[in-house]
């Protein structure tokens, strides 16, 4: 088994090297595309390591990546940057870990109405903050470049896919999708379910905050709005089932599709998005349950048929 | 002298003003196979969820090998040596049927590591007759298979004790024999057994020991031949008419 795990890691170290590629080889339009892509790959696999084998659906991006933002925004000028980021991790890891230890004994739409509202309550909380200082958002000025917070993100995405290479092959791997599927059968089996729910979800927790302190400086200017935007929650979850969720390059297969259709969608349409991206969500769910990788799985189980 | 494994005092269950278990004691030794029988609605189940943790004892206590089980989460209990099947038969399915067994093995009682896992899953597969089967998608199972695999999970974990909740229901009168013989194997390996059952036959010639629970209370406890010839028993089964 073990030649197959170093063929599977070199083929991901190539690909990360023709990624981090992109900045020299394009014009200031691809690369904003690109930084969008690996922004939304890095959240969109991190959210698919938790929701995938649990099949809990959970809207809390948002929540994790605004307050992954203001932790730049509020830091920047107090600490060295590279201090920021995992200092973010922390705090959304943290986070999670009380979140989930709070409501990961809801399952279903319990807890996906409790994540939504958690993105919501955190906003309102750091606006209240924000106006009780006299503020209306954050300056967040730093040198760094595009080019800069690219290469941090497909950096971030590298680590992301590793880890969530190592938990698919180690122990708590197994029993997540044992959850996954009977969540009573897990228990009865001696997993310790809500622990191992916990931990992934601190894992996607973690990394969606880094995600947003990393993106922080290119949005200069950050408020609650912005940070703790509802359709981002909506979005990664949307791109993670167009690819599907029961492979680790799933989720970056539904994200590049989605990622040009949005452009075309915000740029023709400004204002039909949240109907736009209902809409494509309704299709997507219909046409593709189990996403690009159920599709491809089908097509490989036919063509296997005939063969 | 005969160890006890298993020791219930006073288990007691209560959903709101319904009383499903009310006040049963009972020991089960080592390797002995103790039948829990009784009408249609008498408890057994639950005081069978009582024992795996699926639900928490209202009073009372179960401990195994001395040391108090009750009030333990599921998984705790499990890995103490309690493991189960289930009365609808649950499998995880989108995995194989190898994987279903592997569950066991890792997380149970005894935690392997994967390699070791897969090793002593394929003996179960082996010892229930689905060696042939392994890399098989559940989906593809028979009913008498879907039970067999649940046991051979349920024996994966080495349990201290093992709990099974009518595990001959719905088997054809064939499958029903096999399904006899196979738990007869179990016994004469010397596991340690609750069963859960309605099947006569198979309390007959499984059981050492029978307690019959009727409306929630313990009303007979002896060999099967004496406690299926007990009037009460008789009364609780079949009205008082007959007895």
């Amino acid at each position: 088994m073990t030649p197959n795990y170093g063929k599977e890691l070199s083929a991901g170290a190539v690909l990360l090297i023709i990624a981090a590629l992109l900045p020299f080889a394009s014009d200031g339009y691809m690369l904003s595309i690109g930084v969008s892509i690996a922004m939304y790959t890095v959240l969109a696999t991190s959210w698919a390591l938790f929701s995938g084998p649990t099949h809990y659906i959970s809207l809390a991006t948002a929540a994790f990546f605004g307050v992954g933002t203001y932790v730049t925004g509020a830091g920047i000028d107090l600490l060295p940057y590279w201090v920021l980021l995992p200092l973010a991790a922390l705090v959304g890891g943290v986070l999670a870990a009380v979140v989930g230890l709070a409501t990961l004994r809801l399952s279903g739409v319990y807890f996906v109405i409790f994540t939504l509202g958690l993105a919501e309550m955190i906003r309102q909380c750091v606006t209240w903050f924000q106006n009780q200082q006299g503020h209306k958002g954050t300056y967040v000025l730093t040198d760094l470049t595009e080019a800069h917070i690219y290469w941090q993100l497909v950096g971030l995405a590298a680590l992301v896919y590793l880890i969530g290479w190592l938990i698919q092959h180690s122990r708590l791997g197994f029993a997540l999708r044992i959850i996954g599927d009977d969540e009573q059968v897990a228990a009865h089996s001696g997993i310790n379910t809500s622990l191992s729910k916990v931990a992934l979800f601190i894992v996607s927790g973690a990394v969606a905050a880094v995600v947003g302190a990393i993106i922080a400086p290119r949005y200069v200017y950050i408020e609650p709005a912005i940070a703790f935007n509802p359709m981002l929650s909506f979005q990664v979850v949307i791109m993670a089932l167009l690819g599907g969720t029961g492979r680790l390059w799933g989720p970056l297969v539904g994200v590049i599709p989605f990622t040009f259709l949005w452009e075309v969608i915000s740029a023709s349409f400004p204002n039909q998005t949240t109907l736009l991206l209902g809409l494509s969500f309704l299709i997507i769910v219909y046409l593709l349950p189990k996403g690009f990788v159920g599709l491809l799985q089908k097509i490989r189980a036919k063509t296997g048929g005939f063969a | 002298m005969s160890v006890n494994v298993l020791s219930l005092r006073g288990a007691t269950k209560r959903f709101g003003g319904l009383v499903a278990v009310d006040h049963i004691d009972f020991d089960v030794t080592e390797h002995q196979v103790m039948g829990l029988i009784g009408p249609n609605g008498s408890g057994k189940s639950t005081t069978l969820n009582l024992i795996s943790g699926a639900l928490t004892p209202t009073a009372g206590s179960i401990s195994l090998r001395g040391a108090r089980i009750s009030g333990l989460p599921a998984q705790d209990i499990a890995r103490k040596g309690v493991a189960r099947t289930f009365q609808l038969v649950r499998l995880l399915a989108s995995m194989s049927v190898l994987e279903n067994v592997m569950a066991g093995a890792m997380f149970g009682h005894r935690r392997r590591g994967r390699h070791d896992a897969e090793h002593h899953a394929m003996e179960m597969l082996e010892k229930v007759g689905l060696g042939h089967v392994s890399h098989a998608p559940v989906g593809a199972l028979t009913y008498i298979d879907t039970k067999r695999l649940e046991l051979a999970r349920a024996l994966a974990s080495d349990p201290q004790v093992l709990l099974l909740d009518e595990w001959l229901a719905g088997l054809n009168p064939t499958e029903l024999e096999e399904g006899i013989s196979l738990i007869k194997r179990l016994r004469d390996e010397g596991r340690t057994i609750v069963l859960v059952e309605h099947v006569m036959d198979a309390i007959r010639s499984l059981c050492d020991n029978c307690v019959v629970m009727s409306s929630g209370k313990k009303i007979a406890e002896g060999t099967p031949e004496q406690v299926l010839s007990d009037p009460e028993v008789i009364r609780a089964y079949l009205g008082d008419d007959d007895a």
